[in-house]
């Protein structure tokens, strides 16, 4: 018999599903009054300061934004490289990659000066902005990304799914490259301004989003006790260590370029050999959990087939992830400009100290909530929509897999349903 | 369940599905535009009519060496100006021009100087700005437009003099002249409203009646004849991380 591909929603009705969701909702309302007492009061209440402007609000958001554009990947696999595998994989891909980028962009929102001005935000252009390049840029990939999830999910326009999905890929490769843009154009600041930020942000959103999209596949299946086989666990467990691998490269050789070049032997200092919380954070977060580790994991033989162990890689990948979203974001605003170059600098606004950030619960609070918001959508989603196949075992990712036992998949939920 | 009774409840959730989409769009569309448009009731921005003119270009030159370390003068005299009273909180209170000491790492010289916007002709801030609220006058001067900026703090980023403060916390009491708001990113706006009027900025003003003397000399880098062309076309002068390229308003000497 051949094995046949069922979306349905899930059923959404245990007292887990809303365990969870009462879960994130506090968590929402907790990050919409943190947003509410910093606006109200003035960002002086947040750790944020004149020395550091972007703070923990921004490590959340850029690491949500990062993330959604590579939470689509695995629906660009399916879609435009045709691997089969992928193929029902690509509605959740797609709904977790808008989800995660409304998340990113609310707590972003939020976090503005003047969060009343959005519609201005949206009717001003300056077009030399990198900035509004990305508000073009976000608001089109949330549409795009739409009209792909209805291509992929009503039948009769499966056929456009291919386009879309290629129009949907290059968009999303764009949308990274203008994320890491911001930081790559910044000439002022010693970390920033190099090119190698923007494919580096594009391995970074590969390898983020595919954790992130790991953990929610796998958190849904086991919740909704939905068969998921091994064959998809062991090709998700390697593509993650590929992107990782990946990241950790892109990373060293914008280490190494700086390490090359005199004048950036501060800021190497100060993030790779420093006494402060960055130093510590690269090493420990980026490097050691959020790589090394994952990547034994993810390649080494002892970890195969394993749920489990993916979900641990996964979140290993996401801690190390935050860690160099703050390293980055944080630590490079902390290292004191070149305001005066072979001069001492002093003043009574902080020039030539490191500046000194300690994030307040308000912006952790307004972060965290972001993240609650993104992972509710699909929650939410997956409760109203078609997004997920009844069952994922081997015969139905896999062709040449044996069809009987996907069959009785199928029939033991609907007898369960 | 049959194949039937899942149709059913696929109309049931076809239904649902609808009115949650529905909803949920109508939502989002009113959260994004209600602010705004209550917002444009209130404030009626109108962009002020300024006879403003490209054959000028307003610049400082300042002179380091009749910049004494302990003069405080040109600081007191801005924060006056424009109002700008502070909360006691180094880290976030506004400073739109402030004292930085220099000490040559190799020989220890001390040099004291005014550090403020450069009004740069090139300027990173206005490059960046999402809005077009960081702006700059035809006659040079940099400013931020307090009706569009949305407090994103980009060119807080962008800027390489650390110009600019963002407005942490409630104002009151603000000078009729200079209008400033909480969320909003503010800067040495080089007392465009003195200027417009045919005066000199505060700073300037302040540090000519100073015991050392003008260190801060302000006037038309176009103009050939303004004392500051022609002291600029006879003395040597430097640019403020003059490599950036970013051609600033602002000159020193005596670094």
């Amino acid at each position: 018999m051949k094995s046949i591909l069922h979306y349905r929603e899930i059923p959404g009705n245990s007292v887990g599903y809303y365990a969870v969701l009462a879960l994130l909702g506090i968590l929402i309302v907790l990050g919409l009054s943190a947003a509410y007492y910093m606006e109200h009061q003035g960002h002086h209440v947040t750790g944020m300061t004149n020395q550091i402007v972007w703070g923990m609000p921004h490590v959340f958001a850029v690491f949500l934004i990062v993330a959604a554009s590579g939470a689509l990947n695995v629906a660009s696999i399916s879609s435009v490289f045709n691997k089969k595998m992928y193929k029902p994989l690509s509605p959740l891909s797609g709904l977790l990659a808008i989800a995660l980028l409304v998340g990113g962009l609310c707590i972003l929102v939020l976090d503005l000066g003047r969060p009343d001005r959005l519609i201005v935000a949206m009717t001003y252009y300056n077009f030399k902005s990198i900035f509004a390049w990305n508000i073009i840029l976000y608001n089109g990939f949330l549409a795009i990304v739409a009209v792909y999830l209805w291509m992929l999910m009503e039948k009769r326009f499966n056929k456009y799914s291919k386009t879309v999905g290629t129009f949907a890929f290059i968009w999303r490769l764009v949308l990274t490259t203008g994320t890491g843009s911001i930081f790559g154009f910044l000439v002022a600041r010693q970390a920033y301004d190099a090119a190698i930020m923007a494919p580096t942000f594009i391995l970074m959103s590969f390898s983020f989003g595919l954790a992130i999209f790991n953990i929610v596949l796998i958190g849904i299946y086991r919740g909704t006790e939905r068969p998921l086989g091994d064959t998809i666990v062991e090709r998700l467990r390697k593509l993650q260590g590929i992107f990782v691998a990946a990241v950790l490269f892109f990373v060293t050789i914008y280490h190494l370029t700086n390490l090359y070049a005199t004048e950036h032997h501060g800021i190497e200092k100060f993030i790779l050999d420093g006494n402060n919380v960055y130093t510590g954070l690269f090493w420990l977060g980026f490097v050691l959990i959020g790589s090394v580790i994952p990547l034994m994991i993810c390649l080494l033989k002892g970890f195969k087939n394993s749920a489990r162990w993916l979900v641990t890689a996964s979140l290993m990948v996401i801690a190390g992830g935050m860690a160099q979203m703050y390293v980055i974001i944080i630590g490079g605003q902390a290292y004191p400009m070149e305001l005066f170059p072979g001069y001492e600098v002093s003043s009574s606004f902080f020039d030539g100290v490191v500046a000194s950030y300690t994030p307040s619960i308000y912006e952790i609070g307004l972060g965290v909530g972001g993240f609650a918001f993104a992972i509710a959508m699909v929650l939410a989603g997956v409760k109203i929509l078609r997004f997920l196949p009844l069952s994922l075992e081997n015969s139905i990712v896999d062709p040449h897999h044996r069809a009987e036992e996907s069959e009785e998949a199928v029939a033991g939920e609907q007898a369960r349903a | 369940m049959s194949e039937n009774d899942y149709r059913n409840k696929d109309n049931k959730f076809d239904e649902y599905r609808r009115s949650f989409l529905g909803k949920g769009a109508a939502l989002a569309g009113a959260a994004t535009l209600a602010p705004g448009v209550i917002l444009h009731t209130i404030a009626n921005a109108k962009p002020v009519d300024e006879p403003v003119t490209s054959k000028v270009r307003w610049g400082f030159l300042i002179d380091a060496n009749k910049c004494a370390d302990n003069c405080n003068a040109c600081v007191t005299a801005c924060n006056e100006e424009n109002g700008l009273t502070g909360f006691g909180r180094p880290k976030t209170d506004a400073q739109w021009i402030r004292k930085v000491t220099l000490r040559n790492k190799k020989t220890s010289h001390e040099i004291s100087l005014p550090m403020l916007c450069q009004h740069c002709a090139h300027p990173p801030c206005v490059d960046v700005c999402p809005t077009g609220a960081s702006f700059k006058r035809v006659d040079g001067i940099v400013l931020v437009d307090k009706h569009i900026c949305i407090g994103c703090r980009y060119c807080m980023m962008a800027c390489p003099y650390k110009a600019r403060s963002f407005i942490h916390e409630t104002i009151t009491d603000q000078v009729p002249d200079v209008p400033r708001g909480k969320g909003t990113v503010e800067s040495c706006t080089l007392c465009v409203h003195r200027v417009d009027r045919g005066e000199i900025p505060a700073c300037a003003e302040a540090c000519a009646k100073t015991e050392e003397g003008p260190a801060i000399l302000f006037g038309d880098l176009n103009n050939p004849d303004s004392e500051i062309s022609r002291r600029l076309a006879s003395e040597s002068s430097t640019q403020v991380r003059a490599d950036f390229n970013l051609d600033p308003g602002v000159r020193y000497q005596g670094i």
